[in-house]
């Protein structure tokens, strides 16, 4: 197996598909550390990370934290609201000053796209994306693979549809590129004001009418209707929305038997999805947290585990790849 | 669980001498497992746990004898000692992890760890830290096919294959069918 080479986790278009495989691998071992007795393992004793979401989230956040824990790492939260960048302090001066405090992995989520690159550029520390602005979210398409792969035992070759905001979406992009690196092939159904056919460049085929791809989905991931966008008038209502893209029992009624129904959270009852279909057996999502969890022990784990990064000159490699046979 | 590893072995097995040959591995494991049971009372409360990769191996060999011998079915898992080294920060880069699997809650059972290779006693550490988080055994022995001395802490196996005094430098190459190509040996190639 290929070794690891990167400090930080910033994008999904940029690894390849071993990459993306040797997370899930990674995954699976963490997954079974929290069916133990003691879900604890010393992988980063010692390690320092920081959760700085400077847009806010609890869900992301407390699941980065317990995956720290997990592996023994010490964790600090900050928030945007209570850091110093309400006082004009700018972004990389707050991350040297974290590094001055020996943080060891900053989890960054930002409403700028690439605000996780700048600062990984700058610092030692190792830099894990938590979402910069509509760009990416990587760890969210990583658990999301996971969830599809622990089921159906592959990726490639299964049909994967996913409906609604695709534009502002940084689930949608992360998840279009793992799911076109594995071999999947990926429909995106929406309005024409959420999804423009120019996503079509990404090799995914777009829809309009959500009934006419259901019933050939393996998976279908339902994107949150973000409240938020409705000010600015891209379709005219939840309900004009749960009429034409929710999928409600009937809808569902078109799907495969063992098709999984996905939602990255917070689910909106009655919108997205209907309430009992969301807690039905086909959903996967609460599957998906604890995924979520096990994924980002394999990141945090696989970037600031070893000495991390582009340093070394490959003799430790032989020894890991030789097992036993020189050392330990 | 043992996936066959890719044939570099002739290359790698190029100039070295073979210590154990088949046969000797197979009468070493069966000794071993007549001590195994002559050392605890009952076979039923015996775990076997395999460190990967050919601690599995070997692991599975040994409950395969014991059933032959005792006509018991001991419980038989494999545990990651990856995630628990104590030399993760000094790696390049981050050694492969797997998922373990024990047949049970190993609170109140004696659980024998085995190993191919007995070197610095680090990887027994490690599977000792990580058996902690699954239970409280009532006892842990260790079995491995080889030592080859040069130990750093304070634990030593219980069950030895063979004691194979070696120079630092030297490498000891374990090969096992169902895990290598080209069969069961023990080699000693000088680096």
């Amino acid at each position: 197996m290929s070794g690891w080479r990167r400090k930080d986790l910033l994008d999904i278009r940029s690894l390849d598909a071993a990459e993306i495989t040797r997370i899930l691998d990674t995954a699976e071992a963490f997954k079974q550390v929290g069916t133990r007795d003691v879900k604890k393992v010393p992988a980063l004793r010692g390690r320092t990370m920081v959760n700085f979401f400077v847009e806010p989230s609890t869900r992301t956040r407390t699941s980065f934290e317990l995956a720290a824990l997990r592996l023994s790492a010490d964790v600090v939260n900050i928030a945007a609201t209570s850091s110093s960048l309400t006082k004009g302090e700018t972004l990389k001066d707050t991350a040297r000053n974290l590094e001055a405090l020996h943080a060891d992995i900053i989890v960054l989520r930002h409403s700028a796209a690439g605000a996780s690159k700048f600062l990984a550029e700058r610092l030692a520390a190792s830099v894990i994306n938590a979402g910069d602005g509509a760009h990416e979210h990587p760890t969210q398409a990583l658990l999301d693979t996971f969830t599809i792969r622990d089921r159906f035992k592959r990726v490639a070759g299964l049909h994967v549809v996913i409906v609604g905001d695709i534009l502002f979406s940084r689930v949608a992009r992360s998840n279009i590129w793992a799911l076109t690196k594995l071999g999947a092939k990926v429909t995106l159904v929406g309005p024409s004001t959420l999804v423009p056919r120019a996503f079509e460049e990404f090799g995914v085929r777009v829809e309009r009418r959500i009934e006419d791809v259901l019933p050939e989905a393996d998976v279908v991931n339902l994107l949150r209707i973000q409240h938020e966008r409705q000010k600015l008038e891209y379709f005219p209502g939840l309900g004009e929305y749960t009429n034409l893209f929710g999928l409600t029992k009937k809808r569902a009624a078109l799907l495969k038997e063992d098709c999984l129904i996905m939602h990255p959270g917070p689910i909106n009852r009655g919108v997205e999805i209907d309430s009992d279909l969301a807690d039905s057996g086909r959903s996967v999502i609460l599957d998906q947290v604890t995924n979520g969890l096990a994924v980002r022990m394999a990141v945090l784990y696989l970037c600031a585990g070893a000495q991390g990064g582009t340093k070394g000159d490959g003799s430790q490699d032989q020894v890991i790849a030789a097992g036993k046979e020189a050392t330990v | 669980m043992n996936k066959q590893l890719p044939d570099n072995n002739s290359r790698e097995t190029e100039g070295s001498v073979v210590i154990l040959d088949h046969e000797a591995i197979r009468k070493a494991l069966r000794r071993m497992a007549h001590e195994i049971l002559e050392r605890n009372e009952s076979a039923a409360s015996l775990m076997l746990v395999g460190i990967p990769t050919r601690g599995v191996e070997i692991a599975r060999r040994l409950a395969e004898m014991i059933r032959e011998i005792e006509g018991v079915d001991v419980g038989l898992g494999t545990i990651d000692v990856s995630m628990h080294r104590d030399d993760l920060a000094l790696r390049k880069m981050p050694p492969s992890v797997r998922a373990s699997h024990l047949p049970g809650d190993p609170t109140g059972k004696v659980v024998v760890l085995i190993d191919d290779v007995f070197f610095t006693g680090r990887t027994a550490r490690a599977a000792l830290d990580a058996l902690h988080s699954f239970g409280r055994p009532s006892r842990v022995q260790l079995a491995v096919l080889v030592d080859r001395g040069h130990r750093e802490l304070p634990i030593r196996p219980d069950y030895v294959g063979k004691n194979l005094p070696t120079a630092r430098t030297e490498r000891v190459m374990v090969r096992l069918n169902n895990v290598d190509p080209n069969g069961d040996s023990v080699r000693i190639k000088k680096s």
